[in-house]
């Protein structure tokens, strides 16, 4: 069972931080074994999955985009139903309580899109812990409903200047406040990125999404899916859904990755598809660099996805082949986007909306007798200010 | 004997060491300024390696290294840099610098070309000793001490584990925290130092936040050297009127922390 003890996915994962904080993963490590085999911790996790982020999410038949699309049944996975808007609920509770038994007061998280810095405030504000949550200029401004849902549920948010103003710069910032306050802080970052133990961690909790769709499926239609198809930022709502199916070489599993302006442009977010293997923030993974060896800026309308790493987990994936890896575009996703509004009337979060758009493509090319699962991570309310704006409507 | 061991043979004398970034202001300015630093007294010079994401480092570091990327800088030309600087200079010449840059450029092309340089040891902050052992295997082929760091959180097995691999000196962390310029020591660090002291023999070198002659001072009762970063880079902010002021504050410290 992957990673190997020291946090190894084949080639990729590992611990690349500053010393300081290796004391601080090693007690993170050892509270994780912890609570492995800890039934109290696991039970409270259940209750309040359901008592509180409202597990399970739903398995809905999408009939209308099925029809539309001519070829295999889609199936979505409604995550956007969870409470605070996506998955990222899974995550902050799991690590929320985690902290809270290791008798951390403080917690501090990232953002990008806003949704993991709305689910750690929730878990923040309802476990009494405090909250302080770093999120770039540039996000602040794109995802400002985000901004102060947080500062409602009591966290206080730090808009970062520094470099891109995205993600990958308040990981950053992040980081720098974890080395300083080391003692008494948490660090609950939001995907399966950073250094051992934290991909492994953010997995198993996400993971419930994939262990529920399993039984869904096979109740509703009696076999596994044929695909699941999952959007990939830092790839934990991707790896969530997969988990559970990766020894089942018969499931397809596709990770789809923002395109931005297109993939041959330089301006994307697609690290999978156009990275390679490097060092940023605590883990070896796929990296978008640039020719010596500096990060480069990510273009993506999503938030979420606009990030120039990914978890090491993927990355072994992919080169192993156990999942296939696509990009999709702005406008793709705008066009998905819209879709999923009008036949289904769900409106999903862009990131998801990338899931949704590769979808449609390959549904049309199967079967009918084929399954498609797709990991509707979020929802879109945050996002209607952005998609008026790409298509030119005042509000 | 490595000439990083050498500077701490001479008895008693705490070395200084002192960083700047390589490109900043300009690359011209690293050309003077390394060479001044070492007449003014520094044993050891560290060049810094600018990286698109300097997550161990303080806002003046964070600005230097940005700065040094806009204006074009890349590791060749830190090599290049450092090689034009061993002619003038004959301290030891140590790289910081984040993994990323050094893996992209292929750490035994990079170990080489360091060696042919002149570049006697190389400080990763984001590099833990033992996580990456191809390339503390190319150092050790072109006799380049990789340098460990501690933290004043550390635990006695890990600062066991490190001295154990430790080459050159040992980087204790004066606090837990980024580089950049802070008003006081902590008042922990004594018992901190005395905790490495008794795991290990080599020299052991104090930094991060240290930026006057009295802590300076200070910090060199304690241990075998001090480093100085982020106050450097301050003073080097107004060019080359700067040079005048680096020199002097240099000169406080070296008499602060002994002749
Ligand atoms: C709704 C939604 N989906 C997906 C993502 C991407 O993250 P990950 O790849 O970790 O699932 C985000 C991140 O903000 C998100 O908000």
């Amino acid at each position: 069972m992957l990673p190997d003890e020291k946090g190894y996915y084949g080639p990729y994962g590992g611990r690349f931080v500053p010393e300081t904080l290796i004391p601080a993963l090693d007690e993170l490590a050892a509270a994780y074994i912890g609570i492995k085999d800890d039934k109290q911790f696991w039970s409270r996790m259940e209750i309040l999955g359901h008592d509180y982020s409202g597990r399970p999410t739903p398995l809905y038949f999408a009939e209308m985009l099925t029809r539309h699309c001519g070829g295999a049944q889609i199936y979505l996975k409604r995550e956007d139903l969870a409470h605070t808007g996506a998955h990222k609920i899974n995550n902050a509770l799991g690590q929320g309580l985690l902290a809270q038994k290791m008798g951390k007061q403080r917690i501090i998280a990232e953002t990008g899109a806003g949704q993991h810095g709305v689910a750690t405030a929730a878990v923040c504000a309802m476990l009494g812990l405090k909250c302080v949550v770093y999120m770039g200029e540039e996000d602040v401004r794109r995802q400002s409903l985000n901004m102060f849902r947080m500062k409602l549920m009591g966290a206080e948010v730090r808009p970062v200047s520094s470099g891109s103003q995205t993600l990958k710069d308040a990981i950053n910032e992040a980081i720098r406040d974890w080395v300083t306050n080391v003692g008494d802080s948490y660090y609950l970052i939001g995907s399966v990125v950073g250094p051992h133990p934290y991909p492994l961690m953010v997995r198993d909790f996400q993971a419930v999404i994939g262990r529920e769709t399993r039984r869904q499926v096979l109740e509703k239609c009696s076999k596994l899916p044929d695909y699941i198809v999952a959007c990939v930022g830092g790839g934990s709502n991707a790896i969530g859904i997969f988990h559970p199916f990766i020894g089942e070489t018969e499931v397809k599993l596709i990770g789809v990755e923002a395109a931005g302006d297109g993939i041959n442009t330089g301006r994307h977010a697609a690290s999978l598809s156009r990275g390679k293997p490097g060092v940023l923030h605590g883990a070896l993974s796929y990296l978008l660099q640039d020719s010596d060896g500096q990060v480069m800026e990510t273009h993506s309308i999503s938030a979420g996805l606009d990030y120039p790493g990914v978890g090491p987990e993927h990355s072994y994936y992919k080169d192993n082949h156990r999942a296939e890896y696509v990009a999709v575009d702005d406008l793709e996703c705008l066009d998905a986007f819209q879709l999923l509004c009008k036949l289904e009337g769900i409106m999903p979060a862009l990131e998801s909306a990338h899931a949704v758009a590769h979808a449609v493509k390959l549904a049309g090319k199967l079967d009918r007798d084929k399954i498609i699962v797709i990991n509707l991570s979020g929802r879109g309310d945050k996002d209607t200010g952005i998609v008026a704006d790409a298509l030119g409507v005042t509000l | 004997m490595s000439r990083i061991s050498n500077v701490f043979q001479k008895d008693g004398r705490k070395a200084l060491i002192a960083y700047i970034t390589t490109g900043y202001p300009s690359m011209e300015a690293t050309l003077k300024v390394a060479p001044l630093l070492a007449e003014a007294g520094c044993d050891i010079i560290e060049l810094g390696i600018p990286f698109s994401d300097p997550l161990a480092d303080g806002v003046t570091i964070q600005n230097a290294t940005h700065q040094a990327l806009l204006n074009g800088v890349t590791v060749k030309k830190c090599l290049e840099a450092a090689g034009q600087i061993r002619r003038k200079v004959s301290v030891p010449l140590v790289f910081m610098g984040y993994l990323n840059p050094i893996l992209h450029y292929g750490p035994e092309k990079f170990c080489a070309d360091c060696a042919k340089a002149g570049i006697d040891g190389l400080i990763i902050p984001d590099l833990p000793p033992g996580e990456l052992p191809a390339l503390d295997d190319s150092a050790a082929r072109h006799g380049i001490d990789v340098i460990s760091f501690l933290a004043p959180n550390s635990s006695d097995a890990r600062i066991k584990e490190v001295s154990g691999k430790a080459q050159g000196f040992i980087y204790l962390v004066s606090v837990t925290g980024v580089t950049g310029v802070r008003k006081g020591l902590s008042s922990d660090l004594k018992g901190f130092i005395a905790r490495v002291r008794q795991a290990t023999d080599l020299p052991l070198c104090i930094g991060f936040g240290i930026s006057s002659a009295e802590q300076a001072a200070q910090a060199a009762e304690l241990a075998d050297g001090v480093i100085i970063g982020s106050r450097i880079i301050q003073l080097m902010e107004d060019g080359q009127k700067s040079y005048k002021k680096l020199r002097e504050f240099l000169g406080e410290v070296r008499h602060g922390i002994g002749g």
